[in-house]
């Protein structure tokens, strides 16, 4: 178990990087704290992969240091640092039999066979593969055969951290949730940290306790679940999180408000000042969960015509227009609204947040 | 299940039957009607039974060539399987190098197979031959025109120059399609480069393994050009192997009838030996995987 300390991490695929295009990390500043379940989330090719194998030792950084529990392990290779990764899929010997796959690290660093023997049972115990341990470890399925690597990295009793990369790709569905489950499950026992690398929000914010942004090899927040709702520090979160993504609306920005389409909304002056003083293509954003339905003249709110009414069950997706932008509104269900019809919405003020050059002005 | 019957499919298969006919079976047939008839003319044959059978069986000469091909078989497959996974093992993995490498190596196998024994005469000749002059030089007798081992030996390297790289260049392509999550892996699980290649790259090779033991098995037993152009079986009978014995019989003396009989009997153990090579490469993986599974 250890704190994981990252410092001006940054790395270039590239032999002599040139320019920063050429970075698949851009320099970066992280702790990872001992015990703490982390999502690294981010669309595909932002770096949470390359992010990953400098800190499993898996690759060297072009620059900055790795740190745990304050000893710099930068040049450490893979064995010597005491992590457990699981890839997205599944590696196992096939030549040899799961108890002999488990022990395989533990073999390989000249532990007895008795405590081997002890170990392995635990772990199986623990992962729910007792009554496998004597198959051979070819030709299993996909679930049982990430249980087996995930095995393998946890049946050492040194393991600093847990990392996954994206493990349950390969999973079926219907198996995804109970080992999902399952690894909570184990971040609970043994209180280890976890990284747990995904391009799904929804694996990242229910099982880790801090979700870390990341987009075109960047950090771009790290907060719960909550605050990346909330309260999204960049234009890339607001729009990456939440399901449809948050609205994000071009606006000019004036002296205690900003201006929408023609519509005027009242907004903190010091907000204005400080996005003004930031420069940047201002833009407001509130995510569709925070829109309300209101009677025409409430303060901060602004007409928009319905096109699009989807009925999802338990709630009702609308999109609406303001001027020449979309607008994507969620609904309780018994709201009556039909396309073509004009409304009021009310933009909360505690849940706009102005955007200027792309980052949340506070 | 109530399926439709209608004979006329059998006209869609019918052009495969054919060409299947005219390229294996009747030839085949042929052979088969040779080797229990004795020809005497064009018109005169005479049904002699299982006679050439016997006679064949018990050819000394025919032992003679069977031992020499056996031992030469193994010693191929002893020598090119290793040698080809240790090549693929160091090859660079990607890049320019890679390229002008894997082209190097390929070279042999692009080379017409009687010229390569002509090369392999030149180059091994003890006066003008640069191998066979550097190994006399280093001080050993040799002499494969004179000297059966040295004879057989030639052959054998010959052969192991020529397709060595057939099986490097197999295994490169299994290497090369391990995914790197496997070194990834075992780098983490602490892995010495012995462990790696055991329990991933060997493991992994299986597939690959099996066909090039298989091709060279076949093809070494049925080895003729190479040998015919560089010792012409000889000295004495040191480098007769199968094929090159079944064309003096057939072609050199005319027996038609012993001739096809051997053939069969050739075609059968080269058919049973594969057999037994390729149940055995890929038997114990099914059987104690079920056997465990239970």
């Amino acid at each position: 178990m250890a704190r994981i300390e990252l410092r001006g991490i940054a790395h270039a695929y590239v032999p002599a990087p040139a320019s920063e295009q050429d970075y698949a990390l851009r320099p970066l500043e992280l702790v990872w704290e001992d015990g703490g379940a982390y999502a690294l989330l981010g669309p595909s090719g932002c770096g949470k992969t390359t992010l990953l194998n400098i800190i499993s030792g898996l690759l060297k950084p072009s620059r900055g240091q790795v740190l745990f529990d304050g000893v710099d392990v930068t040049a450490a290779p893979p064995q010597r640092r005491n992590i457990a990764q699981v890839f997205q899929f599944p590696v196992i010997y096939d030549t040899m039999s799961v108890s002999e796959n488990l022990a395989f690290p533990l073999r390989n660093r000249g532990l007895g066979a008795a405590e081997t023997r002890a170990r392995v049972e635990e772990v199986a115990e623990l992962l729910e593969l007792t009554p496998d341990l004597r198959r051979r470890a070819s030709g299993l399925s996909a679930d049982m055969r990430q249980r087996i690597s995930l095995g393998r990295g946890l049946v050492r009793r040194d393991v600093a951290a847990i990392l996954l990369d994206e493990p349950l790709t390969v999973i079926d569905p219907h198996v995804k949730w109970l080992l999902r489950r399952k690894l909570k499950q184990v971040h609970e026992q043994l209180k280890m940290t976890l990284v747990y690398v995904t391009h799904d929000q929804v694996e990242a914010l229910t099982l880790a306790d801090r979700v870390v942004v990341m987009n075109q090899g960047r950090v771009v927040q790290v907060g719960t679940p909550q605050e990346l709702f909330e309260r999204p520090a960049d234009t890339f979160v607001g729009y990456f999180i939440g399901s449809p993504g948050m609205n994000l609306l071009p606006c000019t920005v004036e002296d205690g408000a900003v201006v929408v389409e023609g519509q005027r909304l009242p907004l903190d002056a010091g907000v204005c000042a400080r996005a003004r003083e930031a420069g940047g293509e201002p833009r407001l954003g509130i995510r569709p969960e925070f829109l309300r339905r209101v009677p025409e003249g409430t303060p901060a709110s602004v007409r928009v015509e319905v096109t699009q009414v989807e009925d999802l069950g338990r709630h009702k997706l609308a999109t609406a227009r303001l001027g020449t932008q979309a607008l994507k509104v969620r609904l309780p269900e018994e709201e009556r609204l039909s396309p073509g019809e004009a409304c009021w919405l009310e933009l909360p003020p505690r849940w706009t947040t102005l955007y200027a050059g792309g980052r949340a002005i506070p | 299940m109530n399926k439709p019957t209608n004979q006329r499919a059998w006209l869609l298969v019918l052009p495969v039957l054919v060409a299947v006919a005219f390229s294996a079976i009747i030839p085949l047939m042929t052979v088969v009607n040779y080797s229990v008839q004795d020809i005497l003319g064009p018109e005169q044959r005479v049904f002699v039974g299982t006679e050439w059978f016997r006679k064949v069986l018990r050819d000394p000469e025919l032992h003679g060539a069977l031992r020499r091909q056996l031992g030469f078989s193994l010693a191929v497959l002893a020598l090119e399987i290793p040698l080809g996974v240790a090549l693929a093992l160091v090859l660079p993995k990607e890049g320019r190098a890679a390229s002008v490498c894997l082209v190097l190596l390929g070279l042999p196998l692009l080379i017409p197979f009687n010229v390569v024994g002509t090369i392999w005469q030149i180059f091994a000749r003890g006066d003008i031959g640069l191998f066979g002059v550097v190994i006399n030089a280093l001080g050993v007798e040799y002499n494969y025109t004179s000297n059966a081992l040295d004879a057989w030996l030639t052959v054998l390297l010959m052969d192991v120059w020529h397709w060595t790289p057939l099986v490097a260049l197999l295994c490169y392509a299994g290497l090369r399609a391990i995914p790197e999550a496997y070194y990834q892996a075992a780098r983490i699980d602490g892995a010495s480069a012995w462990a790696t290649f055991r329990f991933i790259q060997l493991p992994r090779l299986r597939g690959v393994l099996t066909i090039a033991v298989l091709l060279r098995f076949m093809d070494s037993f049925m080895i003729y050009t190479e040998p015919f152009v560089l010792t012409g079986g000889g000295p004495g009978n040191a480098t007769t192997f199968l094929s090159q014995y079944l064309t003096r019989l057939a072609v050199g003396q005319f027996d038609l009838g012993p001739a096809a009989a051997f053939s069969l009997v050739y075609f059968l153990v080269i058919l049973l030996l594969s057999y037994i090579f390729y149940t055995a490469m890929t038997a114990s993986t099914s059987t104690t995987g079920s056997k465990e599974a239970r």
